[in-house]
């Protein structure tokens, strides 16, 4: 795996410092793939900064903090910090707790290498003061730079969010071996549906906030593309949104399959839904138990799932499936946002680090709330923002950063059998205990 | 929502053809005249304020079409927007208001006495008679663009010139985001007040950011003129009054922005007008007057009519429901409203409403005692 490094200009006034190119490893022939890099050589403002060596073609990304882009001239700035500092007073996530006149003016005049602002990563914190039930995150990142260039919001939100995690100091694990589950197979009376999704965003192109039309399109035709190379349990087909018949769509939203199309303010306020349905598809196998969404809130979520119980099965899908999904991603030459400290980058800091929500829909109508000490996460049957129906709830991991994948399912499997043993005590009107707060070692 | 210059910059790294929209299913004005070829020629313009080519579409590109209206499309973000996107804004100007070119003037006219009539709209059928129109600040940036200290400076500017008026338009203003909630809802059912913004139209084209910052409503104490701040325009103002007395209306809207220009003249700021395109607003479906006058009107047996969208079009006046545009009606009752926006002056376009008003109500009384219409439908104004 090649590393990838890049340079930029500190102070060019021109944006044209941004230049791509994509190595393919499984050949070194003078015949490589440049499909990703044609379109951007060769325009006249664009300075090419690849350095080349043995026959192959290296650029990549590189990124210390110490090399922000200052972009402070290209920033229209007609007033001071102070006078377009937000009125955060009635407002409550993580943003506006950590976003303080001193912040806002360091980071005010700074851009990422794309263009992306500050005021482009909390405009969704502003618009949207507080959630009636969660604390929500209140910014957005538009690119994998985001998280540098703006550190200075981004960690202090990261660290809240995460349970006091520090991504300057430490590594988080990325574990997708299925076979060390334990246990993970419920009784069908109780678990309705088991599910995993994570996402995963494609290096090289903006995330959904900041992303222009051409780059969504190409975020399309990557995925898509590779996709097309899944075989067997995992062999399936793409449906663009554009192209879909209305009983299409439908079919897939009553199946719990499709992303509504997106009326959340806290994903409209972020510009995710810009141009909306252009390049948005998703993409399942024959058997519908493995899904891939383009293009909603992330370039991608996958999603393994099922009815029933067997929670074990969903994740070793989950797992062979997105392994395969990278692996014919990087045959040409494309990655994943990744690095040690934050695991995988993704557009909300909520969903850094494994990304990963592992759940089911679980029938318990004598939940009590256990859930906290057990790192556990109940929402509606229809997703965030939604009430449960009747006794019916989606239950999930907490955490995203710091636990590995394993870590993770693992913690919601041992979490819903305590809730089952729990329920089946109360069905035979004994007491049960309120389990003592889960730490992890 | 508007990402300013750097990053437009950054979408020259594509082709034209690889970052124009898709339009094929939709149908507004700015979808009917973008071409490939003028995506091209245009995208790497800003105007100084940075607004872009695809800032001024994207609220075309997210709202395909609208059921009621056929929808413009695109936004100007600041005085220079209808400049540097010229050979966009024009074609659609000309289409939106029936065929104005490039080179036309328009006329300003704010003489109420030069309006005939209106003080005797029937009151049984005619329960409220309104005008607004917009202004904006010269300088500042419009409401898809504007940074908060810009829509805060506007605020500011808007509340010191309202606060120096007297008489009938002594008054206070009210910001949005210290009103009580009762306060608001009150404003709101009395049609005071404007609703926080739903519509995609408007949330599409970034004129939400930071609700409800700098955004707010003066009016004076009689309830009868109002100006609302950093809306869908700098300014919004407003006469309004229950029953059909539009020419009471037109006269205390004319008398009150002559007073509030000369306030804003005498502290050295100006709105943005010009003599091809009169006032300067954000939508360009509101160039020329900005002015909308119109009623709610019972029309119950003639909105039923075969002919009833003939009668309007031929009378040059336009329909809503009664809590205004991407609205339905409710119980027969119509916001009924000139159409004309540019082209004609707001004498010109308040005495559309006043005629036409006048005769349709009389349809109406026809088609309830039974009676034929036909012999009533005008010409072509």
């Amino acid at each position: 795996m090649q590393k990838f490094d890049y340079y930029y200009e500190g102070n060019a006034l021109q944006m044209d410092i941004l230049v791509y190119s994509r190595v393919s490893t499984v050949s070194l022939l003078p015949t490589l793939e440049l499909r990703a890099t044609t379109k951007l050589l060769g325009i006249p403002t664009a300075k090419s900064l690849l350095s080349f060596g043995a026959g192959s073609l290296t650029a990549g990304i590189f990124l210390s903090r110490e090399q922000h882009v200052n972009a402070g001239s290209q920033v229209r700035r007609l007033y001071p910090a102070s006078a377009e500092y937000p009125d955060l007073r009635k407002h409550n996530n993580c943003m506006a707790s950590h976003l303080t006149p001193a912040v806002y003016a360091k980071l005010c005049e700074k851009a990422t290498p794309n263009g992306f602002t500050l005021d482009n990563a909390i405009q969704t914190g502003v618009d949207n003061p507080g959630h009636p039930f969660i604390k929500t995150v209140g910014m957005v990142a538009g690119d994998e730079e985001s998280y540098e260039v703006f550190a200075d919001l981004f960690d202090p939100v990261i660290r809240e969010r995460h349970n006091g995690y520090h991504t300057r100091t430490m590594t988080h694990p990325t574990d997708l071996d299925s076979s060390k589950i334990r246990s993970g197979i419920f009784e069908e009376r109780y678990v309705l549906s088991s599910r995993v999704r994570t996402g995963r965003s494609i290096r090289g192109l903006s995330l959904p906030p900041a992303c222009t039309r051409a780059e969504r399109r190409e975020v399309e035709r990557v995925v898509v593309d590779a996709l097309a190379g899944l075989k067997g349990d995992l062999s399936g087909r793409y449906y663009g949104l554009g192209q879909m018949t209305d009983q299409e769509q439908q079919q897939l939203i009553d199946d719990h399959f499709l992303f509504d199309k997106p009326v959340s303010p806290l994903l409209t306020c972020a510009g995710m839904a810009r141009d909306w349905p252009d390049a948005r598809g998703i993409w399942h196998n024959n058997e519908k138990t493995f899904l891939v969404w383009v293009n909603e809130e992330d370039h991608t979520r996958v999603i393994s799932m099922e009815k029933g119980g067997n929670m074990k099965r969903v994740f070793e899908r989950f797992c062979r499936g997105l392994k395969e999904v990278e692996r014919l991603i990087m045959e040409k030459g494309w990655e994943f946002m990744w690095n040690e400290r934050m695991g995988y980058i993704l557009t909300c800091p909520s969903n850094l680090g494994t990304g990963l929500r592992a759940g089911v829909h679980i029938n318990l109508p004598r939940l009590s709330k256990i859930l906290e000490n057990l790192r556990l996460q109940k929402r509606g049957t229809g997703g965030v923002d939604t009430a449960a129906v009747g006794s019916t709830f989606d239950i999930s991991n907490l955490d995203r950063l710091g636990q590995s994948e394993v870590q993770l399912v693992q913690t919601v499997i041992d979490g819903v059998n305590y809730l089952i043993e729990c329920e089946k005590k109360l069905e035979k009107g004994q007491d049960i205990r309120v389990p003592p707060p889960l730490t992890y070692k | 929502m508007p990402f300013g210059n750097t990053h437009n910059n950054f979408k020259l790294n594509f082709k034209p053809e690889e970052e124009f929209p898709e339009l094929s299913k939709h149908n507004n004005h700015m979808a009917k005249v973008l071409t490939k070829d003028m995506y091209a020629k245009l995208r790497d313009r800003q105007t100084p304020t940075g607004f872009t080519l695809d800032d001024v579409i994207q609220t075309g590109v997210d709202n395909p079409g609208h059921p009621f209206i056929m929808t413009v499309g695109c936004v100007a973000g600041d005085e220079e927007s209808y400049e540097v996107f010229k050979e966009l804004l024009d074609p659609i100007i000309s289409d939106r208001h029936s065929g104005y070119k490039p080179t036309d003037k328009h006329k300003t006219d704010l003489n109420f006495e030069n309006l005939k009539g209106g003080d005797d709209l029937d009151p049984n059928y005619v329960f409220s008679s309104r005008v607004r129109t917009g202004r904006s600040i010269k300088g500042y940036a419009l409401p898809p663009h504007n940074s908060r200290g810009e829509r805060r400076a506007v605020e500011r500017l808007s509340v010191e010139a309202l606060n120096s008026l007297d008489g009938e338009f002594k008054g206070k203003y009210y910001p949005l985001k210290s009103m009580t909630d009762a306060e608001q809802e009150q404003l709101i059912a009395d049609h005071f007040l404007f609703d926080k913004p739903v519509s995609p139209l408007l949330t599409c084209a970034g004129m939400a950011r930071d609700w409800p910052d700098a955004r707010g409503i003066w009016h004076n104490d009689n309830k009868t003129f109002l100006v609302w701040v950093n809306e869908e325009d700098h300014l919004r103002v407003i006469s309004m009054q229950k029953g059909g007395n539009m020419k009471e209306v037109f006269k205390r809207f004319c008398t009150g922005l002559q007073k509030i220009e000369a306030i804003f003249k005498k502290h050295g700021t100006s709105f943005m007008w010009n003599e091809h395109l009169g006032y300067v607003l954000t939508c360009p479906s509101n160039l020329g007057t900005g002015l909308r006058g119109g009623v709610h009107v019972k029309l119950e047996k003639l909105s039923q009519h075969p002919k009833f969208e003939e009668i309007l079009k031929r009378l040059r006046l336009q329909k809503r429901g009664t809590g205004g545009v991407d609205t339905a009606s409710v119980g027969g009752v119509f916001d009924i409203s000139n159409a004309d926006r540019l082209g004609s002056s707001e004498v010109d376009q308040v005495q559309c409403v006043v005629d036409g008003v006048k005769l349709m109500v009389e349809m109406e009384k026809k088609l309830e005692k039974g009676e034929a219409i036909d012999s009533m439908i005008p010409a072509q104004k």
